[in-house]
């Protein structure tokens, strides 16, 4: 039940700042032996990221790399029950934990022409297209907390943090944004 | 700060990781045969090199998994990394 979260958490909204917080989202993390289970996913479209550091995406379905045998699996928009009876199906009789984390965490969109400039104040990662193209995502630290970071696009991206540190997190940002803004 | 090749994830910040220790230290083989001796180097005794150095790392806020890398302790420069199990 992701949707706990939005009453639990009063949502800290900063909008026309370039992010803000998602609406709650399906949340799962697989720890699977990838060559066993990437086939079976695959057949029942819900694709695993096969590469390091990389999602796959499908429609409202999203995998992504972690570690060489840890998924972090994503429904948007909050679609639970679609899934979950699927990804039970598609991973019978394959050795594997599947754990519901939707409400461990939460998201943060972060877009815009001064994302990457936002991230870096708290992300030591270099954040360069070179570096890190669309698609790469990762566990990594914002700051003093563990996130994950995933480009979906050129100058958008996804964090996820812990929901005791979405205060810390959404707290640096709106600082950050403060500092980046244009002076009036 | 190190920039730390991770065998999976590739160059990382040293903040991204914590550090294990020296690395390919046996434990011994056996309860069955209680070496004082052995267990003692297991437990207490590590080498101090003054140069290249195996030690564990873990890129616990990455992929989490252990590795070793080789690095030299007088400079700090990291000359490469491999998974456990490999050399
Ligand atoms: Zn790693």
């Amino acid at each position: 039940m992701p949707e706990a979260i939005a009453t639990r958490i009063p949502p800290p909204r900063a909008s026309g700042l370039g992010w803000r917080t998602l609406d709650p989202q399906s949340c799962w993390s697989l720890r699977v032996e990838l060559a066993a289970a990437a086939g079976p996913m695959a057949t029942a479209g819900l694709p695993l990221a096969l590469a390091a550091c990389r999602a796959a995406t499908r429609g409202e379905w999203a995998a992504l790399w972690l570690g060489p045998d840890e998924q972090l699996l994503v429904g948007m928009n909050s679609s639970h029950a679609q899934f979950e009876p699927r990804l039970a199906g598609a991973l019978a009789g394959i050795a594997h934990a599947l754990v519901d984390v939707s409400h461990r965490q939460a998201a943060i969109e972060i877009a815009g022409p001064d994302a990457t400039r936002l991230l870096a104040l708290g992300c030591p990662l270099d954040l360069h297209l070179s570096q890190a193209p669309v698609g790469l995502c990762t566990r990594t630290v914002f700051a003093k907390a563990e996130v994950v970071l995933w480009r979906q696009e050129a100058d958008r991206f996804q964090l996820q943090a812990w929901r005791s540190f979405l205060p810390y997190v959404t707290g640096l940002l709106a600082l950050g944004s403060q500092e980046l803004a244009p002076q009036a | 700060m190190l920039v730390i090749p991770c065998p999976y994830c590739g160059p990382r910040p040293e903040l991204e990781f914590s550090y294990g220790g020296q690395a390919h230290v046996l434990r011994p083989a056996a309860a069955t045969n209680p070496d004082p001796a052995g267990w003692n180097a297991f437990q207490y005794e590590r080498a101090n090199t003054r140069g290249l150095h195996a030690e564990r790392w873990r890129h616990v806020h990455g992929c989490a998994r252990f590795f070793n890398v080789i690095r030299d302790t007088t400079t700090d420069e990291v000359l490469r990394s491999y998974r456990s199990g490999e050399k």
